[in-house]
């Protein structure tokens, strides 16, 4: 085995040529040189157990996103399915804070509503809003980052110093003061973190694109008559974008935990939304309910706990993209710096 | 480049992005649909729009916003936050009442992070793909995984309703008594988990990274217990990584801080900055935006004078 786990790697040593030798120095063309990388990428994933737990969890909540209530769309139901038990707005379908049982897996809140199918349906808030605000932040962030790379000189200096009175802002008390601005409310929240989120990856791109622009195939690719457009999004880009693939990845779950904050700081969606943070901010007073009272902890443990699993499994998955991409992502948390 | 030359030009640097967070955050405030008085005059049903437009008067709000601005600026100039409207003292006095607050918690959650994440990040490196170098990673990812907010409810749930151990109720002793670390406790854990799992992990890529340089071999082959090699050779220079961090996780502390002062009532500037959102205060919005900006503009700065300090190839880039 030519690497080991973790960030360190033998290199100079490759076992699979040693066995194959013809293959290494015939077989070597560009094709099948970056097949076998990926195909390495792809293997050392899947020997990472941390990973696989983190997929089928995604998977599984991705699931919940889709089946726990039909999808219609312009009034043809397109998703039929209906997994959530109750209706997540019907109050009463047990009594006020029934402990979990085989009715009601995950108890009752203080109206009396399911809180299965709400943690359920409410799946939809986070896991959507975190894949739609990284999904368009990295777009932007790589756009702005590789022009401001590619062109350097004075629009680097102008694109960057904007890039600096972002990073000043810590994430979340831009998304609050945004919020505060355009109020609450699913594309709302979406605008809050996609304009303090795209900065990560215009700094990280950039860097990338500082490094892989010295190549000559990108010389090359500008004496043969290329436009700076596809110099850029066919030779650069696709070189640079690994260190941006594992934060993507990575920041999903940030955006999920400050979607979740401003939901349980009472920000984000209108009170009875199923929303995790939402429901969260519903239902912390029943901490305190004192030593000797008892304590209804199923109304706080499972929305939280959702939250948790979510995050941690992007989490994991990140991490060992990182690890499978080694050497090339190095620092790849250090963009709060400079 | 001279160190002192170095500083001097980030120091000079900073100057547009504050005035650039400045802006943004003024400019922000004044597309909220409804500003200060509408919301001081939708508490009083007795207030007639003559009075509102008094009051906007009073406090210079019906001026044009460019003019407002500069007023603020001209105020902040020469070291008036301006008032907060709703309330008697004016804005300094407040963020000087809070502000100790927020830093106590702060380096509480600093000492904590450090404490967990020194040992923490030598035990993964040096049992590298071993079980404790694979439980120290999960370990490390559910730290960063985990929403601020519900684990300080979850601490506080397990700790000091059921078990009674810290108290229950917001802080009430001074904030340097002995007392008061009682209170701090929770909290502080709760804003340092993040960083520590950060730090940890940065720690332990950088240590295993190390490990593996031939001055570290040089060293064993010397005949220097393991011990010595691991805390006076790998750990030393491993800190420099973790030192580029620092101000990436400062400003996770100070975002967190808003968040966890508000679970657990704590009277620092986070809980007051969700205050002054939800009345429109401007002055005060301004202000704590504007300090904390300033705290992660001089914490990116430290973060960079202590790496050019420990590595001075890196001053030529600037």
């Amino acid at each position: 085995m030519s690497t080991q786990r973790g960030r360190i790697q033998i290199t100079g040593f490759d076992a699979d040529r040693v066995e194959q030798p013809d293959e290494a120095i015939w077989g070597d063309d560009e094709d099948t040189a970056v097949m076998s990388r990926r195909q390495r990428i792809i293997q050392q994933l899947i020997r990472d157990r941390f990973a696989l737990v983190g997929v089928f969890c995604v998977l599984l909540m991705i699931g919940a996103v889709i089946f726990s209530r039909p999808i219609t769309v312009a009034g043809i139901v397109v998703q039929p399915f209906e997994l959530v038990p109750y209706d997540v707005t019907a109050t009463g379908v047990g009594d006020r804070y029934e402990p979990p049982s085989l009715a009601h897996p995950m108890g009752t809140d203080r109206l009396g509503r399911d809180m299965f199918s709400r943690v359920l349906a409410g799946s939809y808030y986070s896991v959507t809003i975190g894949f739609i605000v990284t999904g368009i932040a990295s777009t932007v962030g790589i756009i702005f980052g590789s022009i401001s790379g590619y062109f350097g000189g004075t629009v680097d200096e102008i694109m960057m110093r904007i890039l600096d009175v972002v990073f000043a802002f810590p994430g979340l008390i831009l998304a609050l003061l945004l919020v505060a601005v355009f109020g609450g409310g699913y594309w709302q929240l979406v605008a809050a973190f996609v304009l303090p989120g795209w900065a990560i990856y215009a700094r990280l791109i950039r860097g990338e694109i500082l490094k892989v622009k010295q190549n000559e195939y990108v010389l090359a690719a500008k004496a043969l008559g290329a436009r700076d457009r596809s110099v850029v999004f066919k030779h650069i880009v696709p070189n640079a974008i690994a260190p941006v693939i594992v934060q993507a990845t990575l920041s999903i779950g940030t955006v999920v935990i400050g979607v979740a904050a401003l939901g349980f700081l009472g920000l984000g969606f209108t009170p009875g939304t199923p929303e995790w943070g939402t429901i969260l901010d519903a239902e912390q007073d029943t901490l305190m309910s004192g030593p000797d009272a008892d304590w209804n902890w199923w109304a706080t443990v499972f929305p939280g706990l959702m939250i948790f699993i979510f995050v941690m499994s992007m989490n994991m998955i990140g991490d060992a993209i990182n690890d499978a991409l080694d050497a090339q992502v190095d620092n790849i948390n250090h963009g709060g710096g400079g | 480049m001279s160190l002192r030359r170095f500083v001097l030009r980030r120091l000079l640097a900073s100057v547009p992005v504050l005035f650039g967070v400045s802006v943004i955050t003024f400019g922000m405030i004044h597309l909220t649909p409804a500003d200060i008085v509408d919301m001081m005059v939708a508490n009083n049903p007795d207030a007639t729009a003559a009075d509102a437009a008094n009051l906007r008067r009073e406090f210079g709000l019906h001026l044009p916003i460019w003019e407002q601005y500069l007023n603020w600026v001209a105020g902040m100039l020469t070291g008036d936050m301006g008032e907060v409207y709703s309330r008697g003292p004016d804005v300094g006095g407040m963020m000087i009442a809070r502000l100790p607050e927020t830093i106590a918690l702060g380096l509480f959650g600093w000492v904590f992070a450090i404490l967990i994440a020194v040992p923490g990040g030598i035990y993964a490196a040096t049992r590298k793909d071993r079980f404790g170098d694979h439980a120290s990673r999960f370990a490390a990812l559910s730290g960063i995984s985990i929403p601020n907010f519900w684990l300080g409810l979850m601490l506080m749930a397990i700790f000091a309703v059921e078990l009674n151990w810290f108290p229950v109720l917001d802080p009430q002793e001074p904030l340097l008594s002995r007392e008061m670390l009682w209170w701090l406790i929770l909290p502080g854990v709760t804003i340092g988990t993040a960083a520590s799992a950060n730090l940890m992990r940065i720690l332990r890529t950088s240590m295993a990274e190390e490990m593996n340089k031939d001055y570290v071999t040089a060293a064993r082959a010397k005949g220097l217990p393991e011990r010595t090699v691991i805390i006076k050779h790998v750990l030393r220079n491993s800190m420099i990584s973790a030192v580029t961090v620092a101000a990436f996780l400062t400003a996770g502390i100070v975002s967190g801080s808003v968040v966890v002062e508000v679970v657990f009532g704590w009277p620092g500037l986070g809980a007051l900055l969700i205050e002054a959102i939800n009345l429109r205060e401007i002055n005060l919005i301004m202000a704590i935006t504007m300090f904390v900006g300033a705290a992660i503009v001089v914490a990116n700065l430290a973060a960079d004078i202590m790496y050019a300090v420990l590595d001075p190839r890196i001053r030529d880039e600037y």
